[in-house]
């Protein structure tokens, strides 16, 4: 025996025996985590477990863990990798507060999580225990201590022999415990083992009908030992949806709404955390006669696809922030010479190469401003799984519309996001027209703008008549290169025109909540589920508490000053740095807003403050709810 | 001869190009300068050919050759330092049915975009690349380019470059999958015209180093050579560059050399002692990424939609 059997955390005995299986207690909404060394196959259990969820019709939202590196230290808190499935009976829209339980094949890794605050008091943790009984002594006691410290914390830990129940079916417990483990899961909270089975041959079915067969009877191990022995076990009622739903994550919808779209070239250099968006393509984009290019660096990248662009055809180009600083020049001449684009920024944590693998929401900025000159371009921000896919169709058009790139922000926290929503209804009129090859009229320039709008067609090599240079050199309506002051302004103007036309067009950008009130809490970008469940928590003790989302950041959606000052406090929520507001602090006197809220500063004038934070997670409603408060009562003893 | 009456028709005249519907802007470009020669060249090879001007672009990066697009009176793209190749690469990738040109110089090619250089050269999309090489940044007035000579002055370098310089061919020739690698020079217009016709010709990325006259700063590197033939290497064969006679004699040296021989091509890139003109190598069938990019152009619109659905079919909980 060793040291952690003194714990008077709960214990489960491995039995044989079937003892009576325990009734499941429903509960409305469950966040589970899986953690354990990276390669131990915990992302696949957690990604398994959330899409079994997501099929029986519970609402969810699952977060990737992922370590840095490839092969990181086994236990330790560095190499935790796992994933965080959220889900409900109604919609789910962000990763909640903390965990209920976490199932963990080590206790080191466990540290990682505790870092980043995402266990309570009372949260189940179901640990390997193999730990307490292994040769080495240092190993032994590390555990030991760990489990007395958890104890300390309030955790509730249940040791179980995870691998010594795999080794009565399997040879090689480290390839399959993760499915044992989702067997397990799958007995806690009451899902469908019959879709989960399902979903395993589909994952597995390549690596052939042997390795289906071991994770099968794994699965099915996992769910039997778990109704024969767990002390408890919970439901989650389902509402099945009234319309046909799709499961993806944030990366595959880009990847399949530029399908949907009618992209026919998307041109990358690999890139965490957007590559994933390019893999998929790889696999997929060909059936829609679209060619996935991996470029030799993220220069050629953008440039390829500018090229293709200019050819007739808008491409695309996906990133992340140290990729968007490389493709700045190129941005620059695409809003120069008005070449379509569309470029998907899938932002992480800055500066330089920053935390590759976590989320920010830091290039909002660089977005707008980073381009030597003045460089007017749209910024759009999906905010859900399902806006991913629909703003590349969205993105596209605009770029052809307004004859300029168009950026794309989404973040880490979308990128790995799974989440239900429902099936989009195609149309052709989504994709790209065809080539035009008819003779272009001899009488317009090639920048024919008109001056209300500043907007243009543009010819396409091929079409008679409509030849001209493009260059980036300050040209006029026929693309000759001019370097008359007059001209330079005046075509100035016409590019930054066509974001006024945009912005014409936009209506004013609907409140969630009453449209006035107390505070006003604005974001942008993947923390719209963790804002409007926090506004909905302190709505529903009756503050006037409201929120809004802004889809588009560049030109700003209108009306935002009237808007905005229908409220007492207006706040961002934003993941990305702030300096401190405390004063005492040496940098309060020249503080430095959050981005949005230095957009809206400058835009509205209105005193608009931020809460934000580069922890490299996402926020919980439970933070931004606590900020909220704090405002309420700093407003009621004014 | 038969009596056969034409059939009546609706199709319009043919058209018929000249060397007018290639000329597009007033060249900029000091007098005496070697992209002059060039320009004319290719214009020619443009009416020769008969390329239909709308189906040609002419791509280029920054500096003084790279104003190239604006002097053609066709499709043209003088966009960024060092970024033709990328630029380039993308306009083929799904246009098969364009002529393409790339106009780069020494600094454009061989420095800002030498990773571009390396990796367009393996992608062997087809196009003419042609290097204007006068060894010197021109444009921004006389700065140490890679290709200049290691005592040169310069206003970098106002002792000379520490180094010695960077040789394109030989750099071209190690590269794999290259197609086509020849020399020429501006000042010998037959030369430089078959040169350039026989690029236009090859199937894939066809790389041209032209040896060009900056009467402006380096008047001096090549003037040698022009007054002095015997200092150039006309490389010739019956696959190479098809000059005849009249041309070839003036080149006191000459040596047969078999464009399929990479190895030997390279040897001949390193010799010190003369610059050898004519095609290095030549493979027509090297593989080529347009024939993978431009997979899918012709798909119909209801296929396109079909595999979105299909995926959504896959993805329906």
């Amino acid at each position: 025996m060793t040291s952690s059997s003194s714990l008077a955390a709960d214990k489960i005995k491995p039995t044989k025996k079937k003892s009576a299986t325990i009734e499941p207690q429903s509960v409305s909404n469950a966040i589970v985590e899986i953690v354990s060394d990276s390669g131990e196959g915990s992302q696949t259990a957690g990604q398994l477990f959330g899409i079994v969820s997501a099929r029986m019709g519970n609402g969810t939202w699952t977060v990737e863990l992922i370590p840095a590196e490839i092969e990181p230290p086994a236990r330790s808190p560095a190499g935790a990798s796992g994933n965080r499935i959220r889900f409900g009976t109604d919609v789910v829209t962000n990763m909640g507060d903390t965990a209920d339980v976490v199932v963990a094949f080590n206790e080191q890794v466990l540290y990682s999580r505790i870092d980043k605050d995402a266990f309570r008091e009372g949260t189940h943790i179901f640990i390997e225990n193999k730990w307490g009984s292994v040769p080495q002594e240092a190993i032994r006691k590390a555990y030991a201590t760990a489990l007395a410290d958890f104890q300390t914390r309030g955790y509730v830990v249940h040791e179980i022999a995870m691998e010594k129940e795999c080794l009565r079916h399997v040879t090689d417990a480290r390839r399959g415990k993760n499915i044992w483990v989702l067997g397990l899961l799958c007995a806690l909270y009451d899902r469908d083992i019959g879709i989960a089975s399902e979903e395993i041959e589909r994952k597995l079915s390549r690596k052939g009908a042997k390795v289906v067969e071991n994770n099968l009877t794994l699965l099915r191990a996992g769910y039997e030992w778990g109704l024969a022995n767990l002390p408890f076990r919970y439901t989650v009622a389902v509402k099945p949806p009234d319309k046909p739903m799709v499961v993806m994550n944030g990366n595959q919808a880009v990847g399949l709404g530029a399908m949907a779209a009618g992209f026919e070239i998307c041109s990358m250099y690999p890139i965490t955390p957007a590559t994933s968006a390019s893999h998929y393509l790889a696999s997929e984009f060909k059936k829609a006669g679209g060619f996935l290019h991996q470029a030799e660096d993220e220069i050629a990248a953008i440039g390829f696809a500018i090229g293709a662009s200019y050819a007739g055809k808008t491409a695309l180009t996906i990133t992340s922030g140290p990729g968007l600083a490389l493709k700045t020049e190129f941005i620059g001449l695409a809003v120069m010479s008005e070449i379509p684009l569309v470029i998907v920024d899938v932002q992480r944590g800055g500066p330089s190469t920053g935390l590759p693998t976590r989320v920010e929401q830091s290039d909002l900025l660089a977005a707008l401003f980073a381009s030597p000159g003045d460089s007017p371009k749209i910024i759009l921000a999906p905010s859900t799984i399902d806006e991913c896919f629909h703003f590349m169709i969205t993105a596209r058009r605009l770029a052809e519309m307004f004859r300029t790139p168009v950026i794309v922000l989404t973040d880490a926290n979308l990128a790995t996001g799974v989440q239900p929503f429902p099936r989009p209804r195609l149309s052709e009129k989504w994709l790209s027209p065809p080539l035009d090859m008819s003779p272009w009229d001899k009488n317009v320039d090639p920048y024919d703008w008109d001056p209300e709008t500043g907007l243009s067609q543009r010819p396409v090599p091929g079409q008679k008549d409509g030849k001209y240079i493009l260059t980036g050199l300050a040209h006029d309506e026929k693309s000759h290169v001019a370097y008359v002051s007059r001209i330079n302004q005046y075509t100035h103007d016409m590019r930054s025109r066509k974001l006024a036309t945009l912005q014409h067009s936009l209506n004013k950008p609907i409140v969630n909540g009453e449209p006035e009130g107390d505070v006003l809490v604005v974001g942008w970008g993947s923390t719209r589920g963790a804002i409007e469940e926090a506004v909905g928590r302190v709505r529903d003790d009756g503050e006037k508490v409201s929120s809004l989302h802004l889809r588009i950041l560049s030109p700003l959606e209108p009306g935002l000053k009237e808007v905005l000052s229908e409220f007492k406090r207006v706040i961002t929520v934003e993941i990305n740095y702030s300096d401190n507001p405390d004063p005492g602090q040496p940098e309060s006197n020249n503080r430095r807003y959050a981005q949005l809220a230095f957009c809206l500063r400058s835009h509205t004038f209105i005193d608009v403050e931020c809460l934000s934070m580069v922890h490299g997670i996402p926020f919980s409603p439970g933070t931004i709810e606590a900020e909220i408060r704090r405002i309420l009562k700093a407003l009621s003893t004014v | 001869m038969l009596d056969i009456k034409t059939p009546k028709t609706t199709e319009p005249k043919p058209r018929f190009f000249t060397i007018e519907d290639y000329e597009g802007q007033v060249p900029r470009w000091c007098s005496g300068c070697g992209d002059l020669p060039v320009l004319a060249a290719v214009q020619r090879l443009c009416r020769d050919e008969q390329l239909l001007p709308e189906m040609t672009v002419v791509v280029s990066g920054i500096g003084c050759s790279s104003r190239f697009p604006h002097y053609m009176k066709t499709y043209g793209f003088h966009g960024l330092h060092g970024r033709a190749f990328p630029v380039a690469c993308g306009i083929r990738s799904r246009r098969p049915d364009l002529n393409i040109f790339v106009a780069t110089g020494d600094g454009d090619c061989c420095a800002i975009g030498a990773g571009h250089w390396i990796h367009a050269i393996r992608y062997n999309m087809k196009m003419v690349v042609m290097l204007f090489d006068n060894n010197i940044y021109g444009l921004t007035k006389k700065q140490t380019s890679p290709t200049t000579a290691k005592h040169a002055n310069t206003l970098t370098h106002p002792k000379g470059s520490f180094i010695s310089p960077l040789n394109p061919i030989a750099v071209t020739l190690s590269i794999s999958n290259v197609s086509f690698v020849a020399q020429t020079v501006d000042w010998n217009p037959p030369h430089l015209y078959q040169t350039l016709l026989a690029a236009h010709r090859h199937p894939g990325l066809a790389f041209v180093r032209i040896l060009q006259r900056c009467p402006h700063f380096t008047a001096e590197v090549f003037e040698p050579c022009q007054r002095d033939p015997s200092l150039l290497l006309l490389m010739k064969h019956p696959n190479g560059i098809s000059t005849d006679d009249t041309v070839n004699k003036i080149f006191k040296n000459q040596v047969e050399h078999d464009p399929t021989n990479l190895l030997e091509a390279q040897g001949l890139a390193v010799r010190e002692d003369c610059h050898p003109i004519g095609l290095f190598y030549r493979n027509e069938s090297a593989e080529r990424y347009d024939d993978f990019s431009k997979s899918g152009i012709e798909m119909d619109r209801s296929e396109k939609i079909k595999a979105v659905e299909e995926e959504l079919d896959r993805l329906q909980i």
